[in-house]
């Protein structure tokens, strides 16, 4: 049953093999958090992979997670250096390359300091330890009198001084320390968690210094421009590159083998046109006269496919969850109510088009990528190269921006294979268009639910139908309805307080590549929950935020284990603490105020990544039906946080997150071929429709959680909760559009 | 043969005049602080200034650039700390930062314009320039305070 497989985002690549032979190819292994190890590169003293310190006493910080504007970088090199008393004017931090002894760096699913925050302070502890051991050895006093303090180290009874820089020789020649000789600041006595700490990278951001995929600039580097098959699994059937050769700058043109199922993270295939610039590369693509064989996804037409999967959600389904007596219940309600969502594919449309460098010679592959799995690249690396770990190496450039598609590394193969055909480093740059039309698309999805009520309004039953095409179908076409790990965000792991319950699943065949974005199923499974509740609430004539904290229930901890989902150590669902972050934002919006005619106010809230967010919407409809967002509360208890002006930096960007797709975004399909391309078509927020955003952060000891993804669910829904109330016209569709139509 | 300034510097180009300012600028003479996003004119990654004003690079083909002075993100400012840089620290603007060049010089440009922009001008301005990772609320704040700084 794959229902019952047990499975998350993070894990499935590592037990890849569940699920399709090969998968592991791209996965990471068994996860392990490298232990600590001694090591003295260069003459440095490095007493953990992690940190290693100069002869002036720098303290050199890795970061081995992947930069795409959430703060990372900043973020956990702080935890380390705020448990070893580091001065931060005295920290650099350094990208880590792509390589095992760091763990895992599969940098998704908002997990970075849940998962490295403990490994982090572990390092730090150590290195505190050590050097308090050098000072008290150097003054010939008890260890236990002396502590570190902003790079030096202390003796208490005396006021000597001595600073880390003249310590780091005598440390490094004492043994490293077991965890259990560590000892760990009190929250209290953090420096730098829990406060604002400016980003590492904010003087390159803001002067053009930044390096990101396609900033590399090697000695004979070509530059690559790839027409790839405009239908999944597409092929070159013949072609022509006469008007391509002709362009002055072009060098080359170079076929490239053609992708097979399953698509996991494989380049296309195509023809690249290998030139001296980009300008060449890309006008000689563009000259390419290609016939492609389609293959089989040539037959996909979204509208088509659109009514489909709704014809689907109206049948009965896989049951995946089934509490009480659902049928029987629903046969005896009072009344009842049924409503259809959907929802359409999206793409990461990040600023950042995919790009990558690489040089492979007969001996060593090196690569610079925007990855947000660097070690995904190396086992890709092996098989396009013949080369062995050891002869791989993976550079970590930023990433302009990411949302999961930057955990697929085809384009980086692309870069790899050109490289090693041409003889020369190659830097592939893809056009926007080609990131639109060639993405891991954000599942398409058609949802019915329906809602049985008493005499008395409460609501007795609860059915949940849901039809969408798997991210599993990457890897194993055979995979053909939603599985665990993707019903477990907002669907499965419904969290309401009503005793006849059940979801069902439905089957929804993969057209395009399906892919992971920014809180995944979520979007549209908070978007089908949180609506329908609103759509409860008008009928039971009750408030929507009473009608939500009544859904909620009685605070109580969630198990569902029993249905496939995976426990999460530390983590719960404490219902509680849904019910706080919604009461909260409800205070915080004034939720009730008054409002000018036209406007409206909705609310919704979600757990996901472990975090619980709620929002309150404003929205402004006229009478024409075109519509705006003055303004947005959004409250977080996202745990124990690092750096509060990060986590409402994210939080801020999940609101326009939120907001494009709920307004604008939409990938439609053609003949197999997607028909947006560019910004005109495939549109995001721009600065005009900004909300003034209020972000309302919970003071929380629980530990760290989710802070990237979780804002971007209630979004949509509270929007089209707004709407209801200002118009009295319910909306199920996304996206809305710049217009309603309030006919 | 065409003949420019870029930051001061004298430059010169002899090649295919249909390439946009962009390339030229980032695979001839290496300065990538100017970003790609979508070659069209649509998301403003690519915006520098010709002679004071705020252009998109994808789509201003050297030919057209005979004589012409080009401001990049490397040349803002004499001392590389424009107020808008300044101010753009101070608010901690940048996300994941690909855009942030293309926001500031279109900033810079505004400001040089208009030295006390309000919100809808800001808006009128900037509407070229998209930030994915929805970083507008605090450059409108960091617009408004470096405009507080220049007046």
């Amino acid at each position: 049953m794959k229902h019952t497989r047990k499975v998350n985002r993070r894990d499935f690549l590592k037990t890849g093999g569940v699920f399709v032979v090969g998968v592991s190819l791209f996965g990471c292994g068994k996860e392990k958090i490298p232990g600590v190890t001694r090591s003295l590169p260069g003459g440095a003293w490095s007493p953990d992979v992690f940190v290693s310190f100069d002869a002036e006493g720098t303290a050199h910080i890795i970061s081995h997670r992947s930069e795409m504007g959430q703060g990372i970088r900043t973020g956990l090199p702080a935890i380390l250096a705020d448990e070893m008393e580091a001065d931060w004017e005295r920290v650099v931090v350094v990208q880590s390359t792509g390589d095992a002894k760091y763990g895992n760096q599969n940098t998704d699913g908002s997990w970075s300091v849940r998962g490295f925050m403990q490994r982090m302070r572990e390092a730090g502890a150590t290195v505190r330890h050590m050097l308090e051991q050098s000072a008290a050895q150097q003054w010939g006093v008890d260890a236990a009198e002396c502590s570190a303090s902003l790079h030096t180290v202390v003796h208490q009874p005396s006021g000597r001084v001595l600073d880390f820089k003249d310590l780091v020789a005598g440390a490094a020649e004492l043994p490293v320390p077991g965890l259990e000789l560590l000892s760990f600041k009190s929250p209290e006595q953090f420096r730098y968690i829990g406060k604002p700490l400016q980003i590492v990278d904010m003087h390159d951001m803001t002067h053009g210094t930044a390096q990101y995929g396609a900033d590399t600039r090697l000695p004979g580097m070509k530059f690559a421009a790839i027409a790839r098959p405009p239908v999944v699994f597409g092929k070159v059937k013949s072609f022509n590159a006469e008007k391509t050769l002709a362009v002055s700058g072009v060098e080359q043109v170079v076929e490239l083998p053609a992708a097979e199922p399953p698509a996991m993270f494989k380049a296309l295939g195509g023809i690249a046109v290998i030139a001296s610039n980009s300008w060449a590369a890309l006008k000689g693509r563009d000259l390419l006269s290609i016939e492609w064989d389609d293959g089989p996804n040539a037959d996909y037409d979204s509208a088509e496919y659109q009514q489909a999967l709704l014809e689907t959600v109206r049948q009965e389904g896989t049951k995946v969850r089934d509490e009480g007596n659902l049928d029987e219940a629903l046969a005896s309600a009072a009344s009842t109510l049924q409503a259809e969502y959907y929802a359409p594919h999206l793409a990461h449309a990040t600023m950042e088009p995919p790009a990558c460098v690489a040089s492979v010679t007969a001996d060593f592959c090196e690569i610079w990528a925007p990855s947000q799995d660097p070690q995904s690249l190396i086992p890709m690396a092996e098989a396009v190269t013949g080369l062995t770990p050891d002869q791989i190496r993976v550079n970590v450039t930023l990433l302009g921006g990411a949302f999961g598609r930057k955990s697929k590394c085809d384009f980086a193969e692309e870069a790899v294979f050109l490289s090693k055909q041409t003889g020369s480093p190659v830097l592939v740059q893809w056009s926007r268009e080609d990131d639109i039309r060639h993405d891991y698309y954000h599942s398409v999805s058609a949802q019915h639910l329906t809602a049985g009520l008493d005499a008395d309004g409460a609501v007795t039953s609860w059915r949940h139908r849901l039809a969408y095409p798997s991210i599993m179908s990457t890897f194993d076409p055979a995979v053909k309805e939603a599985v665990a790990f993707e019903l477990g965000l907002g669907a499965l792991n419904l969290p309401y307080d009503i005793p006849n319950l059940r979801i069902e699943t439905g089957v929804a065949e993969s057209k395009v590549r399906i892919g992971w974005l920014r809180s995944v199923c979520n979007i549209f499974q908070s978007f089908a929950v949180n609506s329908f509740s609103d759509e409860l609430a008008h009928v039971r004539g009750v408030d929507p935020l009473q009608n939500l904290l009544e859904l909620i229930g009685p605070d109580r901890t969630l198990d569902f284990t029993s249905v496939g989902l995976e426990e999460t150590e530390n983590y719960p669902f404490e219902t509680a603490r849904l019910r706080q972050v919604t009461e909260l934002v409800a205070s915080k919006a004034d939720w009730g105020r008054s409002l000018p005619p036209g406007h409206g106010l909705g609310i919704a809230a979600q757990k996901s990544f472990l975090s619980y967010v709620a929002a309150v919407v404003e929205v402004a409809v006229e009478a024409d039906g075109s519509w705006r967002v003055p303004r947005v509360d959004i409250a977080i208890d996202c745990g124990q946080y690092i750096n509060p002006d990060r986590v409402r930096a994210q939080q801020e960007g999940s609101v326009i997150f939120g907001l494009s797709l709920a307004r604008d975004s939409e990938i439609t399909a053609s003949n197999g071929r997607i028909d947006q391309g560019n910004f005109n078509d495939h549109r995001i927020m721009r600065i005009s429709m900004t909300p003034d955003t209020r972000v309302h952060l919970v003071e929380s000891s629980k530990p760290p959680a989710g802070v990237g993804e979780p804002g971007v669910p209630p979004i949509a829904p509270a929007i089209a909760n707004a709407i209801f109330a200002a118009t009295g016209k319910r909306f199920r569709e996304l996206p809305l559009g710049r217009k309603l139509n309030l006919g | 043969m065409i003949k420019l300034t870029i930051n001061g510097q004298a430059r010169e180009y002899d090649g295919e005049g249909d390439m946009p300012l962009l390339w030229f600028l980032r695979d001839l003479l290496t300065l990538t602080g100017t970003k790609y996003g979508c070659g069209k004119g649509l998301c403003g990654a690519c915006t520098v200034h010709l002679d004071g004003q705020a252009i998109r690079s994808c789509s201003v083909p050297m030919s057209s650039l005979d004589g012409a002075s080009i401001t990049t993100i490397e040349g803002l400012g004499s001392g590389g700390d424009h107020p808008v840089q300044i101010a753009w620290a101070k608010h901690n603007v940048p996300q994941c930062g690909y855009c942030q060049s293309g926001q500031i010089m279109q900033a810079a440009s505004l400001l040089a314009q208009n030295p006390n922009p309000d919100d809808q001008q800001i808006d009128d301005a900037m509407g070229g320039v998209i930030c994915r990772c929805g970083t507008y609320q605090r450059i409108r704040a960091a617009i408004k305070s470096a405009a507080g700084g220049t007046s």
